[in-house]
């Protein structure tokens, strides 16, 4: 009674463009998916913090209070506070459902190029271009980061937080990875200034882009390279890039328009998925679906995968 | 109360109430048990033992409150209409019947107060006022006393007289034999000596010589202690003079105040016998004297008997010797013979020294001087002038005879220095006593010359408005070069108020500072030749130009701010310029090992650094993550210091080599992905084909995991060992001095430490030019890329600043001053432009273009740097340490220096010379080719 396994449904890469959002907030710096997928972030140019349903295109809520251009934002694990951060050197701590303010920690020198919380939403992590990455306690009242990651030589273009690891990328071509349970900073050397690191979805890897318009998949452990990823653009401009749902695949954006999907162990192109004549500046991948945002100028595109049928359209 | 009782013996004493006697055939009555036992009181009711007043509360009702109707608390009436009715509440009123009674608080019978009872309650007193009386001049005349003070005498007192006890006798069992002699029978004394004059004395006698067989006597009464407290201010056992022995004629040696208490009742009991034997010779005489008899003025010196011992004195003094007073008084006649003639008697429990004091040596005061006069003269003042000199003089010697020398005389205005200087003595250091002392030397020179210098403007204003007077007629003479000019100019303004001695900045080289202060003070003076003058003549053309424009630059700079800024602050207390500079202990080294293993695109040991890092205790408490190193304080990268101006923070040491050639044995083998993460069915899709090559080794290693790792590895060891000549042939065609090339031909480290290792110590500005050097060196790299190992040598150099700036932290200050700069100047990868398809957001628009603008100014650019990618080894750096755009704080001192119009050489042969000119003080060109040979053969 040996039935042979069926065999695994090869991932399907988002490609049908189901939405278009036309945020109406200047250029759209960053879009990120909130814990679940269910929603989405994008920080505009005109200081404000969007949150939509990218399916149904629906604009839930606006947050202003930054005093300059939003770069990035990110989602508490409970979907109750989001932090961002901007061009006036700020971190802000919203709360969601009030719209309002929770806390604006001030410290950083420069621009804050990345925010992150950690896992249980208790601490900011932000990364500027002053080269420091400042950790920032929810809990207390107090003004001054927990502690400043100040190695980096040159501005922090990228941070990803585990559960007790911190990823960061620097514009001095090097990948900081500081692993707070056994103490140790780990730097990995990539010559090339990082536009984005990324840690694979089972925490083993991490993804690195640089401005060598090239990906690079490193052991975390060892760094040793595992995969790398040519093809697209990127030479100039801080663009994102992020690993598939079920890390098939490696994605990003190119500064010709177009996602790039590579497949992630053969290295291979998989798909270039045409957005638009502009630079493909910011992505995020859902977490647990083929579906994509992409933000390209003043919009943001979500994508999903050619037989998906959105229950709106069907209903 | 005890009733004597008498019955057919009458001898029986009996205490206590009978019992009723029994009646016939009567059974006796039990004994009422304790707890049947009650205490009524008269009315028969319960006694209570406790009152409201005597600490319990039973007044009211049955022990209640109030009465049997309750308690009614007294309503208020008006005392308006019967105010005479109204009473004033005392305590009794809410009194028992019981506490006013007898035994109560409060009893309502008349008895005689304590303050009114008799005033001596002891007996002894009280005999002795009743002897007293007996024997006073006016006998009864304690009777009034006795008439007043009611005679209260104690149960115990009582009961001891009906036991047959007489006052005086002491308590306890007869004796057969008197015990002592004075002991008499005090109370028939008494009376007998009251009436009888003289009888006591023949009684006593009497006793003496017959004692009756039969006769018993009662032991001595024994004193009890007196343990009054002390209340008063006097002495120990003071009492005051006694007025019965004052009035009977005791003298003063007899007078005894210091008797002990004991001795005291005793001495009342004899003394009064005594007295009583006294007034039997001489009675009245102490009794003042007379109306009638002259001699008032010897009352107290008069012969009285009562002066003598008329009997042997009968108390013992306790030293057994019972009267015999010889042996006694001869000791302490031997023991202080000359010493008693002062002191007297000798109090008991004292002796006197043995030893005797020795005496305090006495100074006589010293000698008057034999014209003092022990009035003080006041001097007129009189003014000194030409008429009253000879005024002055006779007061002058009038005052003083011997006026000493004008040292002499000012004595008393010299101070301790003075003083010192007179003894020879060398200054102190530390005492100052003027607020100048505290100064140092330049400081004070500054001041002196400050005011020197005030002077001088007043009296330049002077002369130029006589020199302007002058000129203007007269056509002016040529003036220096401009150049000159300008930093004379900015001197001439400067020089007046600021000094050359505090501001130094070449206080790394002294010589060189030496050099500057030198040109300063020359310049004030105004020689046009300052500079060549004060240059030092042994050194280079290029070396003195160099300098020329460093001074220069220094004086117009630092002369005009100084004088403002100096006044603001002080110096500090720690020194800042202390060489040491705190640094990560683990620095991410050599960028060109690793950017060669990039290339190599061997990702994991080479390109990997591992450092201890410590977050913070509460970084880990919010991640939930214990610490690491609980027990350390520290946070971060561990920390040392550092030489801050040390070369060989900026030469990358060579200690990675060995680790690179151990580890590339094992690091070429890729770790194969996992397996279980990975399940690739779908890796048989079509585009499988297309491949480049490293997901072919991906694939390779993934499929044969096994055996295969084997005929990698040393696949990849050929490929490494191909790739570092591969390389760099491919970076000689290119002109690109390839860093493994450059790490091949490095001399090794001890080389550079001969030559650079006390060369920490040369000044900051040629530091900074040193590095500014640096940093010119890729460029030139580019362009003479053919000079072969020298080039080679300054690209190795120059990829150190690199690795390791020269400032620890550049990078936060950079950016920051840079983004000041230019807005739109970023670092890194930028922000993509906005390409905003709809136009209807108006606010949008100015952005959108500026930031078409900045695109378009970033275009030229863009491929400016594709073309120097193509060009140069380091890619990408141009953001972070843009070499045509030199920091602007360094700007400032080596501009001189980037203006590429020397060659490679010799600009490695300036940056050499600078370093070690401690060893060579002047580097020849000859030695440097030298050197460099040296660098080849190495």
């Amino acid at each position: 009674m040996a039935f042979p396994e069926p065999k695994p449904r090869a991932p399907e890469l988002p490609q049908k463009l189901l939405k278009t959002l036309d945020c109406g907030q200047g250029a759209v710096r960053a879009v990120r998916f909130n814990v679940d997928g269910n929603y989405c972030l994008t920080c505009g140019s005109d200081k404000t913090l969007k949150l939509w349903n990218p399916l149904r295109g629906t604009l839930l809520r606006t947050y202003s209070g930054h005093g300059y251009e939003v770069l990035d934002a990110a989602g508490s694990f409970d979907n109750s506070s989001l932090c961002s951060g901007g061009g006036d050197k700020a971190v802000v701590l919203w709360d969601v459902a009030s719209g309002q303010v929770v806390r604006k920690f001030r410290g950083h020198a420069g621009k804050v190029n990345t925010v992150q919380f950690n896992e249980e939403a208790t601490v900011i992590l932000s990364g500027s271009i002053d080269s420091s990455i400042r950790c920032w306690d929810c809990r207390s009242r107090r003004p001054e980061p927990v502690q400043t990651l100040d190695e980096a030589r040159d501005g922090v273009s990228s941070v990803k937080v585990s559960d007790h690891e911190v990823l960061s990328g620097s514009v001095d071509g090097r990948v900081r990875r500081y692993d707070l349970r056994m103490g140790q900073l780990f730097s990995d050397y990539v010559g090339s200034p990082i536009t984005c690191t990324c840690f694979s979805r089972d925490g083993q890897c991490t993804l690195v882009s640089s401005l060598d318009s090239t990906l690079r998949l490193l052991d975390k452990d060892t760094g040793e390279l595992l995969g790398e990823y040519t093809g697209h653009k990127n030479q100039e401009y801080k663009l994102d890039c992020s690993l598939s749902e079920r890390d098939t695949h490696v994605v990003s954006c190119s500064e010709d328009g177009k996602v790039f999907f590579w497949d992630l162990v053969e290295g291979s192109l998989a798909l270039a998925l045409p957005v638009g004549h502009g630079v493909v500046q910011s992505l995020a991948f859902h977490p647990n679906e083929p579906c994509l945002l992409t933000a390209m100028g003043g919009s943001v595109q979500c994508w999903r995968e050619e037989a998906y049928e959105a229950e709106g359209a069907a209903g | 109360m005890a009733a004597l009782h008498s019955d057919s013996e009458e001898d029986l004493v009996s205490y206590g109430t009978g019992l009723e006697p029994l009646e016939e055939g009567e059974r006796p009555k039990k004994p009422i048990p304790l707890q049947d036992q009650t205490v009524r009181d008269e009315k028969g009711r319960y006694k209570r033992f406790h009152g409201a007043f005597s600490g319990g509360f039973s007044a009211g009702y049955f022990n209640t409150v109030g009465s049997k109707e309750g308690w009614t608390p007294s309503t208020f009436v008006s005392s308006r209409q019967n105010r005479a009715d109204k009473s004033v509440l005392g305590p009794e009123d809410f009194m028992d019947e019981e506490d006013l009674s007898e035994f109560g608080i409060a009893p309502k019978a008349i008895v005689t107060t304590d303050d009114f009872a008799s005033k001596t309650k002891d007996r002894i007193r009280e005999k002795a006022r009743q002897l007293a009386a007996a024997t006073a001049p006016i006998p009864g005349a304690t009777l009034l006393d006795d008439f007043i003070t009611p005679a209260k005498l104690s149960i115990g007192f009582e009961l001891l007289r009906k036991m047959g006890w007489k006052e005086g006798q002491g308590i306890g069992p007869r004796t057969k034999r008197r015990a002592q002699r004075q002991k008499p029978d005090p109370g028939v004394k008494i009376y007998g000596c009251a009436l009888p004059p003289g009888g006591s004395e023949g009684s006593e006698d009497e006793d003496d010589d017959y004692l009756p067989d039969n006769v018993t006597f009662a032991p001595k009464d024994v004193t009890p202690v007196d343990f009054t407290p002390k209340t008063n201010t006097h002495g120990l056992e003071y009492k005051g003079l006694d007025p019965h022995r004052a009035l009977f004629g005791t003298s003063a040696e007899h007078l005894n105040l210091f008797s002990g208490g004991s001795e005291g009742a005793s001495d009342l009991l004899g003394d009064v016998g005594l007295n009583r034997g006294r007034k039997l010779g001489i009675s009245g005489q102490a009794f003042g004297v007379g109306a009638l008899e002259e001699e008032d003025d010897d009352i107290y010196a008069t012969e009285i008997l009562s002066k003598y011992d008329t009997v042997l004195k009968d108390e013992e003094p306790g030293d057994g010797l019972y009267g015999w007073t010889a042996p006694r008084e001869y000791k302490s006649q031997k023991e202080s013979k000359n010493d008693l003639r002062y002191i007297g008697k000798i109090l008991d429990g004292f002796s006197l020294a043995s030893k005797p004091l020795s005496s305090k040596k006495i100074y006589p005061p010293p000698e008057l001087p034999r014209d003092y006069r022990p009035v003080h003269y006041f001097r007129p003042v009189v003014a000194a002038t030409s008429e009253n000199s000879h005024l002055l003089r006779a007061l002058a010697e009038s005052t003083t005879k011997a006026v000493p020398d004008p040292a002499m005389h000012s004595r008393h205005q010299l101070n301790a220095s003075k003083r010192g200087e007179l003894l020879g003595e060398t200054p102190v250091q530390g005492s100052a006593t003027s607020v100048l002392e505290f100064l140092s030397q330049k400081d004070r020179e500054r001041i002196k010359e400050m005011k020197q210098a005030t002077d001088l403007k007043a009296a330049q204003l002077q002369a130029r408005s006589l020199a302007q007077n002058a000129a203007s007629s007269r056509a002016r003479p040529s003036m220096p070069d401009p150049g000159h000019g300008s930093w004379r100019t900015a001197l001439a303004g400067g020089t007046a108020t600021a000094r050359p001695s505090t501001f130094k900045p070449f206080a790394k080289d002294p010589e060189k500072q030496k050099r500057y202060e030198e040109f300063l003070v020359q310049m004030k003076k105004g020689q046009k030749d300052a500079l060549e003058r004060c240059l030092d003549p042994g050194m280079t053309e290029w070396e003195r130009g160099r300098e020329r424009e460093e001074f220069s630059r220094a004086a117009q700079l630092y002369m005009s701010s100084h004088s403002t800024l100096s006044s603001r602050f002080t110096h500090a207390k720690e020194e800042d310029d202390s060489d040491q500079v705190e640094v990560p202990r683990d620095q991410e080294n050599d960028v060109s090992d690793k950017q060669s293993a990039v290339k190599m695109k061997m990702f994991g040991k080479l390109t990997r650094d591992t450092f201890e890092w410590h977050p913070s205790k509460l970084l880990c408490k919010r991640f939930n993550v214990p610490d690491p190193y609980p027990g350390s304080t520290l946070v971060g990268l561990p920390r040392v210091k550092r030489d801050k101006y040390s070369v060989f923070n900026f030469l990358t040491l060579p200690e990675t080599e060995p680790t690179v050639q151990a580890s590339s044995e094992k690091v070429p083998q890729p770790r194969s992905l996992d397996k279980s993460r990975k399940p690739s069915r779908w890796d048989t899709s079509p585009h499988e084909k297309k491949e480049d090559s490293i997901s072919e080794f991906l694939s390779l290693t993934r499929s044969k995991v096994g055996p295969p790792k084997q005929e990698s590895s040393p696949s990849v060891k050929q490929g490494e060992e191909h790739a570092p000549g591969s390389l760099s042939e491919k970076a000689a065609d290119k002109g690109v001095t390839s860093q493994a090339e450059g790490e091949g031909s490095r001399p090794p480290m001890d080389l550079f430490k001969a030559i650079f290792a006390s060369s920490s110590e040369s000044s900051s500005s040629e530091e900074e030019g040193d590095s500014e050097d640096e940093q010119a060196g890729p460029e030139q790299a580019s362009c003479t890329g053919s000079q072969g190992s020298a080039s080679a040598e300054t690209s190795s150099v120059a990829h150190a600043p690199e690795s390791a700036p020269p400032e620890p932290i550049p990078a936060p200050a950079f950016p920051i001053q840079k983004m000041q700069l230019d807005e739109r100047e970023e670092f890194g990868p930028r922000l993509p432009p906005v390409f905003c398809p709809n136009a209807r957001q108006k606010p949008e628009t100015p952005q959108k273009e500026k930031y078409k603008k900045s695109k378009e100014k970033h275009k030229p650019k863009k491929e400016h740097k594709r073309k120097k990618d193509k060009a140069e080894t380091p890619p990408a750096k141009e953001a972070v340490t843009n070499p045509a755009q030199p920091a602007p704080e360094s700007a400032l001192l080596s501009s001189d220096c980037s203006d590429c119009s020397v060659n490679t050489l010799y600009r490695l042969y300036l940056y050499v010379n600078c370093c070690c000119k401690i060893f060579f003080k002047t580097l020849t060109l000859e030695r440097f080719q030298k050197l460099i040979s040296t660098f080849n053969s190495s």
